[in-house]
């Protein structure tokens, strides 16, 4: 065990800092930050309206409540709310013009843009602090009708479809830090897949987090017309720091008719060291809206990092018939928490949805499945499949399931299951028995505890997945 | 390859094991038989490296190398396999994943290049095949939801894909009905070789009936207390073994 526990001191693998020169906003929150943000960015004006609206409403809310969670008050006066990297006036036009530092970084990170990505197929738009440095398969996207880009750049090039979208998902009230983001949200991605078009590619963003006292708060819209089909991906890391940094994005996600939304995620934000010093606050909202008839959204996330994670991604399903879905592994090891779950609301007829979530801890951690399955009385025949796993590595660490129940339509068919289970000492013994070292040991049987919903994720990021997850328990047990 | 000196071993300050002497060459079969609770299941787990033992005296070569300085991977590798008496089950992974994990451990260990999935598969096929199991187990989870016999022969099938230098198999024929006791007896057989020893812990003399030992053992109170060839087996079934009880104590 030993060589484990000397592997623990370097194991967040991201944790470097890119010497970059950066434009960055005193730290503060007022309502002329707010317009300076929206000037920067040259936005039209019912986007500043928007964010002055938000930031309104947003100064009325009480701080949120934390259920599960143990949370240090957060001063979002300490924060800077934008920071870039600096460039000329001129933003990159093309990779060859975007600075080879920030390059070096996502090589760094494991996916140079040039490589992985063509020999992926992959099409890759890089947020890096607040701003969406490059946006790959640019062409190849624009040919097939499909709009993939940067949120700033949408925002210029096809208002009309923010301002039709924007905040139709998640409204700017919806809750604190949504309000927030609305307000002071610097960049993102903007997907637009036209009728009928089956996205010719995956498409992917990489977001992280590189200046000191910043938030990132990203803004992510896709919209999926009647009949259209795309599989999106985002991967997510920062630099050790010890202080705590804020991450509160917004995700809004609109299915139209027949349209199909596959959403995935690996979440590897810097988690904290192992005494629970530093780390990022991932307070996300992320929503799914079925708008149209058979419509299917499908959320899979894989949450290894960030010291506190708060999201519910979640499918509001409007449409007759429309499927929403939800597959989450969660980890925490040390002091991290985890309070992460989904809302699925039927109101079409025949909906259907399914929830599959795999929390596993390790150390002092504490993860939470927090999940809510509602029935409104329009909602004939609906039917849900809930399944909450939780497994346990060691004694000092703890997993808690809240699932929430209302069902207003006498025809709903509900199922819920849900275990909790202990890495056993037996099952490492047999493993070690056949000659697997013990940590492969641990990997092994923690990947077939999660296999349902690494399934589900793209065979990439499912291989990706796999890593991150041995990186995150490593030491965990012994 | 595996000689066993005094070996005392106890748990949570019960002594299970009050020295045992057992030497097995390349190429013999032995059978230790004892009534419940003699000590035959704990000699098989800490010649494996179970961690709740405490071994309190005495030693273990194999190999020509001290087995208690190896972590349980160590002893596997070096060719040490024990058939569990409850193997265990591990969800979600798939059987032939944990079998090619395990092979490639031990070929890599022995200095012989990893398996391709073609030629593993290939092997595996024809171990199955010779198993009489369905070649679905190889895509179920390890033991997940297989009947008694079914992780018996997997057990079986784990160790002729493993190759190991000494068997130990526990209890291998509890909960068997004739024909997987056949089947299982077969694998065994098939694995007797001038290189290879085998150990069989066995609660009853029919198992003995299809894998004839070259040595019988009985183990009562952590000791043997008897040995003899096959025949002792025999005899066995018919006294019982309360007489040696009592030829003890006189």
């Amino acid at each position: 065990m030993k060589a484990i526990e000397d592997q623990i001191a370097n194991k967040y693998k991201h944790g470097f800092v890119t010497d970059i020169e950066s434009d960055t906003l005193p730290p503060g929150l007022d309502e002329d930050v707010v317009r300076h943000i929206s000037r920067i960015k040259n936005e039209p004006e019912f986007l500043l309206n928007f964010r002055l609206k938000a930031f309104a409403h947003w100064k009325t809310l009480p701080k949120p409540d934390w259920a599960k969670l143990k949370i240090e008050p957060i001063d979002y006066q300490a924060i800077s709310y934008y920071s870039a990297p600096k460039i000329d006036e001129n933003a990159p036009k093309s990779l060859d013009e975007v600075d080879p530092k920030l390059l070096e970084t996502y090589d760094k990170l494991g996916i140079p843009l040039h490589e992985r990505a063509r020999l992926a197929g992959v099409a890759v738009d890089a947020v890096f602090d607040s701003v969406s440095v490059a946006t790959t398969f640019k062409d190849t996207l624009h040919k097939a009708g499909v709009i993939f880009g940067s949120f700033s750049e949408a925002a210029q090039n096809y208002p009309e479809l923010i301002e039709e979208y924007l905040g139709t998902v998640v409204p700017i009230e919806d809750n604190f830090f949504a309000a927030l983001n609305s307000a002071v949200f610097t960049d993102g991605s903007f997907v637009y897949i036209p009728k009928g078009v089956r996205c010719p590619m995956e498409l992917s963003t990489y977001f992280r987090i590189n200046a000191a006292n910043t938030g990132q708060f990203e803004r992510t819209l896709i919209i999926a017309e009647e009949g259209s089909h795309v599989s999106y991906l985002e991967g997510c890391t920062a630099p050790m720091r010890d202080e705590n940094q804020l991450h509160a994005a917004v995700v809004e996600l609109i299915a139209q008719k027949d349209a199909e939304i596959k959403y995935s995620t690996v979440q590897n934000w810097y988690p904290g060291d192992e005494n629970g010093l530093g780390g990022i606050y991932n307070f996300v909202t992320k929503r799914g809206d079925c708008r149209g008839d058979r419509s299917k959204i499908s959320w899979t996330q894989v949450e290894t990092g960030s010291a506190i994670t708060w999201k519910y991604p979640s499918c509001l399903l409007k449409g007759d018939y429309s499927v929403g879905e939800f597959y989450s592994v969660a980890v925490t090891n040390n002091y991290q928490q985890a309070d992460t779950g989904t809302k699925m609301i039927h109101i079409g007829k025949n909906t259907k949805s399914t929830i599959i979530a795999k929390g596993i801890s390790a150390g002092k951690s504490n993860s939470s499945y927090r999940g809510l399955v509602k029935i409104l009385p329009s909602a004939e025949n609906a039917r849900n499949y809930s399944q909450c796993d939780s497994l346990l590595m060691g004694s000092t660490c703890g997993a808690h399931t809240f699932p929430y129940i209302e069902a207003k339509n006498p025809t709903a068919k509900i199922e819920h299951e849900a275990t909790t289970s202990k890495v056993s000492d037996d099952q490492l013994f047999y493993c070690r028995q056949r000659g697997i070292s013990e940590e492969d040991a641990v990997n092994m049987i923690v990947n077939g505890f999660c296999k349902s919903v690494f399934q589900e994720l793209p065979m990439e990021f499912a291989v990706e997945a796999q890593a991150l997850l041995a990186v995150s328990l490593e030491g965990a047990v012994g | 390859m595996l000689d066993i000196k005094n070996l005392h071993a106890s748990i949570d300050n019960n002594k299970i094991l009050n020295g045992i002497d057992l030497e097995i060459k390349a190429g013999e079969v032995h059978a230790i038989m004892g009534p419940n609770g003699s000590g035959k299941s704990t000699l098989a787990s800490v010649l494996a490296g179970r961690s709740e033992y405490e071994i309190t005296d005495g030693t273990v070569t194999f190999n020509g190398k001290d087995l208690f300085e190896l972590e349980i991977e160590e002893r596997a590798r070096e060719g040490l396999f024990l058939a569990f008496q409850y193997p265990q089950e591990i969800p979600g992974v798939n059987n032939v994943y944990l079998l090619k994990a395990a092979v490639n451990a031990v070929r890599k260990h022995r200095g012989l290049d990893e398996f391709d999935a073609y030629d593993f598969l290939s092997l595996v096929r024809e171990k199955i095949k010779f198993m009489e199991m369905d070649e679905k187990f190889l895509h179920r989870g390890v033991n997940e939801g297989f009947s008694g016999g079914e992780k018996k022969r997997n057990e079986i099938l784990q160790m002729l894909m493993l190759e190991p230098k000494l068997a130990v198999l526990d209890e291998t024929d509890s909960g068997l009905d004739i024909d997987a006791l056949k089947v299982v007896s077969k694998g065994v057989n098939a694995m007797r070789s001038d290189e290879r020893g085998i150990l069989m812990v066995t609660h009853y003399q029919r198992l003995l009936d299809y894998i004839k030992p070259d040595f019988v053992h009985v183990l009562m109170n952590g000791k043997i207390v008897k040995s003899g060839d096959h025949t002792l087996a025999l005899e066995l079934e018919a006294k019982g073994y309360d007489w040696l009880l009592d030829a003890e104590a006189a």
